[in-house]
């Protein structure tokens, strides 16, 4: 369990801004802004955030569908940062998405097995019909899509939600991937249809040894299923722990506001709420000293520290490998828990 | 009397493969001042119910029978030109606050004044400027920001001017579809908290559509449960997300994971929802309920009342338990 599958360090990916009249005053939009972490083998491992954090450009990075600008990432102990051509063909077998929108990432011309069977023509070709045939209803059987023939000859709009997220999860095993990246891969379903598919995923990660990054801004659905839980804030790891402790112990002030907020299936829960006000800034004016600081209650709280707005937190050790990247980090009495 | 009853609505819609029974005898009311969250999945029928009320549903959707009966006028009685001086004034609208929802090319602030122009033709022009502001004011959006377009605005921006427009008329009842949907979790939390304030500020009746348990129990005093096309459940938020009495409000329930609960894997319910154009003969979750009797599959069951102002639609309960 303890050796890293994908290890990523000082990862950076930088977008230019589109227009501006003069190339080089282009600004930059820091996506992800220097963060380093592993994913151990056989492990779920979530990263949370808002909308623009950059967890889905880390994903994607990983998975070397988007370049690095700085940083190096190695898959089992190989540098695959820069590989091209028929390594990088070979990397791509091992790797795998499964992306949000059931909708829209199967291609409606596309039959179930046509859908299946593309993975397997583009990195086996050598493979006969009959075993080709084989797979594909081997994986739709392991996602539990039945009958599987009739199955196979249907166009994603004939499927169901649910089905059709299976249909994207088989076309992600087919291959038989050892690391797969999931990017909210519930958030489109309906609540009671959510179960079934994450259950799946987890009894195919027991049956062919998987390990997963699980991209959600969903912090409850992430305690649940994972193993560790990564909080990012504007291309930042605030805090990164296993997932207990940073739910029910957060020591970051951006953790313990959102766990603060998530929202609870329960009549009125009593328990103190930190929204925080405004925004998250844009990625093209990332604050200096703690990005969070302008926007942490606790800044204002302490009364406006002066060393949030010079330096910038390193992430660092807090006990149990939960690390956190805050000058004044800790444990708060939320009061929230004690209210149950 | 409630402000709004809805008695017995049924809406079919005709689409290519058939019709579609999309509302089945749904009755539902809401008192003065009470926020009412209606709950369910896609395809529940609960928007499909809501849009009755404003006469907004599409081409395609017949109401068969029913009484939407608001401060005791039957609204399916009143025609077209009728309805529009209903509109904005005594009903409004919050949609789930998506582009889709605002005109892309006029401004917010443009958008926000509309309702009034249309529905206060007697304000002058630095009456409305002065409501206008009042509004922005209200929701928290800056002045500097008013001239904005909609695609200039993050999405809770976006949902806090849709509030505003809805405020615009100060009107009786406003029917508020996934107003959080789709946002981060601490804009939703911005936004409910928003929603709460004004509907006590101005002793707003309100229905709230949500997919999300959650989102109901943090806002709503009632809550009706659907399920394909019926209520299967209401009563106070208390009574049932505490005792919820229907298998599907239980199964719903219990596929929200809960960080103060057990941290074991949700149960969802297996299966998916059934088939609108051929609705099964019994019971709508027959082909999902873990707790199935053999006379759910032939007969519809019937409404009991478990405590007061709690009811279910199930055959596991005899009326006199009550």
């Amino acid at each position: 369990m303890n050796n890293p599958l994908v290890e990523v360090a000082d990862l950076k990916v930088y977008f230019p801004m589109r227009g501006g009249l003069v190339q080089s005053q282009r600004r930059m939009i820091r996506a992800v802004d220097g963060i380093s972490f592993r994913i151990h083998a056989g492990e779920i491992l979530a990263m949370v955030g808002e909308s623009g954090c950059g967890k889905t450009t880390i994903g994607k990075t990983i998975l070397r569908l988007i370049p690095p600008t700085n940083g190096v990432l190695t898959f089992q102990g190989e540098d695959i940062t820069r590989l091209q051509g028929m390594k990088l063909r070979t990397l791509r077998k091992r790797m795998q998405l499964i992306y949000q929108d059931p909708y829209e990432s199967l291609d409606p011309r596309q039959s179930v097995f046509e859908i299946l069977e593309e993975p397997l023509r583009i990195h086996t070709p050598s493979l006969p019909h009959s075993e080709i045939e084989g797979r594909v209803y081997s994986a739709l059987e392991s996602t539990g899509l039945h009958p599987v023939r009739e199955i196979a000859g249907r166009y994603p709009h004939h499927l169901s939600g649910g089905q059709r997220q299976r249909v994207a999860i088989a076309a992600a095993m087919i291959l038989e991937p050892e690391f797969i990246v999931t990017d909210e891969p519930v958030s489109m379903l309906d609540v009671s249809i959510r179960a079934d598919i994450l259950r799946l995923m987890l009894e195919l990660r027991q049956k062919k040894q998987l390990t997963y990054l699980f991209i959600t801004h969903d912090l409850s659905l992430a305690w649940m299923i994972a193993d560790r839980i990564l909080v990012l804030y504007l291309g930042k790891i605030m805090e990164v722990g296993a997932a207990h402790s940073v739910i029910h112990a957060a020591k970051h002030p951006y953790t313990q506001a959102l766990v603060s907020v998530i929202p609870l299936p329960r009549p009125k829960p009593e328990r103190l709420q930190i929204v925080l006000e405004g925004e998250t800034p844009s990625p093209l004016d990332i604050p200096a000293g703690c990005r969070f600081y302008p926007r942490c209650w606790l800044w204002k709280q302490l009364g406006q520290p002066q060393k949030c707005l010079d330096m910038e937190p390193e992430l660092c050790d807090g006990g149990d490998g939960h690390l956190v990247a805050c000058h004044f980090p800790g444990h708060l009495a939320l009061g929230i828990i004690g209210g149950f | 009397m409630g402000l709004l009853e809805i008695q017995g609505l049924t809406v079919q819609f005709n689409t290519r493969t058939g019709v579609v029974h999309a509302v089945d005898d749904v009755s539902l009311s809401l008192s003065s001042r009470e926020i009412l969250g209606v709950a369910g999945e896609s395809g529940c029928g609960k928007t499909t119910t809501m849009l009755s009320i404003p006469h907004l549903l599409p081409k395609n959707a017949t109401i068969m029978q029913g009484k939407i009966l608001f401060e005791g006028n039957n609204l399916l009685d009143k025609t077209e030109s009728e309805m529009e001086k209903i509109r904005w004034r005594e009903i409004s609208m919050i949609f789930q606050g998506s582009m889709n929802a605002f005109n892309p090319v006029h401004s917010i602030v443009a958008q926000i004044r509309e309702p009034i122009l249309h529905h206060q033709p007697g304000m002058n022009n630095s009456e409305i400027a002065e409501r206008t502001q009042q509004l922005l004011e209200m929701v928290g959006i800056s002045n500097t920001r008013a001239r904005n377009y909609p695609h200039e605005f993050s999405g809770g921006m976006r949902q806090r001017a849709m509030i505003a427009m809805a405020l615009a008329c100060n009107p009786k009842l406003v029917i508020a579809d996934e107003p959080v949907t789709a946002l981060d979790v601490m804009i939703q939390a911005q936004i409910l908290n928003l929603i709460k304030e004004l509907s006590i500020k101005f002793g707003l009746s309100m229905i709230l559509i949500s997919h999300d348990l959650s989102v109901i129990a943090e806002t709503c005093k009632r809550v009706a449960i659907m399920y394909a096309g019926r209520v299967v459940e209401q009563g106070t938020v208390e009574a049932v997300f505490n005792q919820p009495a229907h298998p599907y409000s239980r199964g719903l329930l219990s596929s929200f994971p809960d960080i103060f609960g057990r941290r074991e894997f949700v149960m969802g319910i297996p299966g998916y929802p059934p088939d609108l154009i051929h609705p099964p003969q019994g019971c709508c979750f027959y082909e999902r309920c873990p707790e199935r009797l053999v006379q759910c599959a032939q007969n519809q069951p019937p409404m009991t009342t478990r405590a007061a102002g709690h009811s279910v639609v199930c055959h596991l309960y005899k009326e006199d338990q009550a």
